[in-house]
């Protein structure tokens, strides 16, 4: 983690960072993955397909969370 | 010079645990205070952490770093993907954390705070996070498959099918006990019932707003719903004092009872979008955000524990539940020590996102120390409230009556000294008419809660916001539990039925699910009716057949961890996994076995019910039955419950048994017979 950067470029950069680890986490409680991370794997390993949209993205896993067979929207203790 | 900078810190973080650990368990007379509860577990739990979890990642599991997880193996971008090792921790502990290590700690204080703090930490160091820990290391190592799954392939389709029956059995009895808590904190409390109620206008609300103005908006519409949460806190101490508004949202609990299974029923045939997911935002979030607060106000505040280290409870006299201290602590406490359920989490989706295998130490065995630590603050809340308050809420009706004389005269009796308008007091202070048998846990917690936190903010005139704010956390979480518990019962029902009509497999179609899902509610909706209608409060009845279910499912998890150990030839090892599954297997049986045949009325199931119908057969009415249907409806209650005990104790010593045997197997196979993914083949991309 060298950085040649400004130390308060560096700050940010973290910060960043951080709000972003923040914000995924609290996105992936609820059952909702990284739609960047998505599209990127798709561009990777499937570059004929089309993506789903943003809000198709949403959708998706808001049904794969309590669809069939699927326990972890569930929880108790 | 190594070994003392490699382990020097960590023998004075040991140190300091054992000497806070000492005061807790020595001090006599003076109150203690609260933090050197909370310094010995922190201690624990980094001792543990440290030594303990990396001696089962090294010997055990030797996890390697090198070695390819399902999450790159079949990374899709969707259901796999290599997620960010304290992403992954929020996600496995917010799945993981309910009511259930709340309410369980709060039950077992009638004990004193020693007993119960000394299981938890010595349960979740053994036997949680070891179940934990090892059930994510086997799901991840096979795809991430599930319990059932991994139990059908590693010990064969009769106990795969056992336990697929038992789960849902226990999920039963957890939807009725998880409800019967939410009824018992809101019956004939106004200002509770509308802001539980006022989450279900909120929820649509979210749910449209989501859906149709700003598509996968989480944050910013879990915002608005929580503004309008707090909204309705403030404004429902108005609709309470209303004259008109006031008595309409006043219920019984068998008003209540019916409303909840409407609702259930209803709730899980929506789309998830318009009801459930937007609460499950509120429910996460909110559950997150207290338990920090929690954690800040107890240390901020620093109380002092109200309650003695032991109280004379500890022979099985006490109101709260029966029962003497072996078995019965070990069930009551459940979750925040080792919970069964755990394990249908740590073979769900975390396996399929665990980036590395080196993770799982700090997601499997990590996060379920932080929910023991749960568990410690929910009983330092329940032990911070004068004892005499704590047994006025906690006791069944029957034995404290209706009014504070009453209550203050019965509880006094009990060895707590308690006032009239001591009671009387903390009613108007936390805006309820009345605090007495206020049975379930969440109230007492709930004004825990309020004492600890309006110390810091707002203080006593903030008190009725912050005890309704704490009765909402929890009733909304154990909502989202219901509706999420019946989706899921339905669709679990749907398989064991289609095993004997294929038709009912097809989920997608309206005739098998109607049916199923009324199938589900009736189950949870039976227990949760003859809970409310008890005259002995209900969680005295099914709270330990709850506790019995949940640490049978962890035994039969820790069975297969066993088995799985054998089959890898590394059975030198296995004592890790053996000695908790004994040891919960000692509990439950005995446990179970006493709820069964106890001569005692107070414990025995069967014995209660000879004991009402031969007073029907002399045409007696006992207390506290008011009619004969009253009595019949005992007898057969209590022969139902008699019933689920034995299925509880032969279903886990099925598990056990098919496990003895399919380690005997292992054993003696000269080699390696776990059934592993390949970690050589590649993914076909």
């Amino acid at each position: 983690m060298t950085s040649t950067a400004a130390p308060s470029q560096n700050f940010r950069d973290r910060l960043r960072a951080f709000n972003k680890c923040v914000c995924d986490g609290a996105r992936l409680m609820v059952g909702q993955g990284d739609y960047g991370t998505y599209v990127a794997h798709i561009a990777k390993t499937h570059p004929d397909q089309t993506p789903m949209t943003e809000r198709e993205f949403f959708r998706n896993r808001e049904n794969a969370r309590f669809g069939v067979g699927n326990t972890s929207g569930f929880r108790c203790c | 010079m190594g070994a003392i900078q490699k382990h020097g810190p960590w023998a004075l973080v040991g140190a300091l645990g054992a000497a806070a650990l000492a005061v807790v368990a020595t001090q006599r007379g003076e109150p203690i205070n609260a933090l050197w509860v909370v310094v010995a577990a922190v201690c624990v739990y980094l001792i543990a952490y440290r030594y303990y979890s990396l001696y089962i990642a090294d010997n055990v599991m030797r996890l390697d770093p090198k070695r390819e997880t399902p999450a790159h193996r079949h990374n899709d971008g969707l259901d796999y993907v290599p997620t960010n090792k304290s992403v992954l921790f929020g996600h496995h502990f917010a799945a993981i954390a309910g009511a259930g290590p709340l309410v369980g700690p709060v039950l077992a204080a009638q004990m004193g705070y020693l007993p119960g703090m000394l299981w938890i930490l010595a349960g979740v160091v053994l036997a949680g996070a070891v179940q934990d820990f090892m059930i994510l290391f086997i799901s991840m190592r096979r795809d991430g498959r599930s319990l059932g799954e991994l139990i059908r392939a590693e010990l064969g389709v009769i106990p795969g099918v056992i336990a697929l029956f038992g789960t849902f059995m226990i999920m039963v009895i957890l939807l009725a006990v998880l409800a019967m808590v939410v009824v018992k904190a809101l019956a004939e409390s106004p200002w509770g019932t509308f802001t539980v109620g006022a989450t279900i206008p909120i929820a649509l609300l979210m749910g449209l707003y989501a859906r149709y103005v700003r598509p996968g908006k989480v944050g910013e519409v879990s915002i608005i719903g929580f503004v309008l949460l707090m909204a309705a806190i403030v404004y429902g101490g108005q609709i309470a004092a209303d004259p008109y508004w006031g008595p309409a949202f006043t219920f019984t609990g068998v008003q209540l009872t019916w409303m909840l299974i409407g609702y259930g029923f209803v709730a899980s045939i929506l789309p998830v979008w318009l009801l459930l997911a937007p609460r499950d935002y509120l429910s996460t979030f909110l559950k997150i955000g207290t338990i920090v607060g929690l954690a800040i106000g107890i240390v901020f505040v620093a109380p002092h524990m109200q309650m003695p280290a032991m109280t004379k409870f500890v022979d099985g006299t006490g109101p709260v539940w029966a029962g003497s201290l072996f078995p019965f602590l070990f069930i009551t406490i459940a979750c925040g020590a080792v919970s069964g359920f755990h394990a249908l989490i740590s073979s769900g989706t975390t396996p399929k996102l665990v980036d590395n295998e080196l993770d799982t130490r700090f997601i499997g065995y990590g996060g379920m120390l932080m929910e023991s630590f749960v568990a410690i603050m929910a009983l330092v809340a329940a032990c911070v409230i004068e004892p005499g308050i704590y047994f006025t809420m906690n006791s069944p009706g029957g034995l404290v009556g209706t009014t504070p004389e009453s209550a203050a005269a019965a509880v006094t009796a009990l060895g707590f000294p308690v006032g009239a308008d001591v009671i009387a007091q903390t009613a108007k202070d936390v805006g309820e008419h009345s605090i007495i048998s206020r049975t379930g846990g969440a109230p007492t917690l709930a004004v825990g809660m309020a004492h600890i936190i309006s110390s810091a903010i707002g203080g006593k005139t903030m008190m009725a916001f912050w005890y309704h704010f704490a009765i909402l956390f929890e009733a909304l979480f154990i909502l989202t539990a219901v509706d999420a518990g019946t989706r899921a019962g339905r669709f679990m029902l749907q398989d064991l039925l289609g095993l004997i009509s294929p038709t009912f497999k097809d989920t997608a179609s309206w005739g098998p699910s109607v049916v199923a899902t009324a199938l589900c509610v009736g189950a949870w909706g039976f227990f949760l009716h003859q809970g409310v209608t008890d005259p002995l409060g209900g969680i005295y009845t099914l709270w330990p057949l709850f506790g019995i279910s949940n640490q049978m499912l962890a035994a039969v998890a820790l069975t297969l961890a066993t088995v799985v150990i054998f089959k890898m030839k590394r059975e030198r090892y296995a004592f890790v996994t053996i000695i908790p599954t004994v040891w919960l297997c000692i509990c439950t049986l005995t446990a179970g076995w006493q709820k069964i045949f106890s001569p005692d009325p107070k414990i025995g199931f069967l014995s209660h019910a000879n004991r009402f119908s031969t007073a029907i057969a002399e045409g007696k009415v006992l207390a506290p039955a008011k009619s004969m249907d009253d009595m019949h409806k005992i007898v057969f209650n209590d022969r139902i419950d008699a019933a689920l005990a034995v299925l509880f104790v032969g279903l886990v010593v099925a598990i056990v048994v098919f496990g003895v045997m399919a380690c005997v197997k292992a054993y003696r196979a000269d080699r390696w017979t776990a059934l592993e993914a390949d970690p050589k083949l590649a993914p076909a991309e």
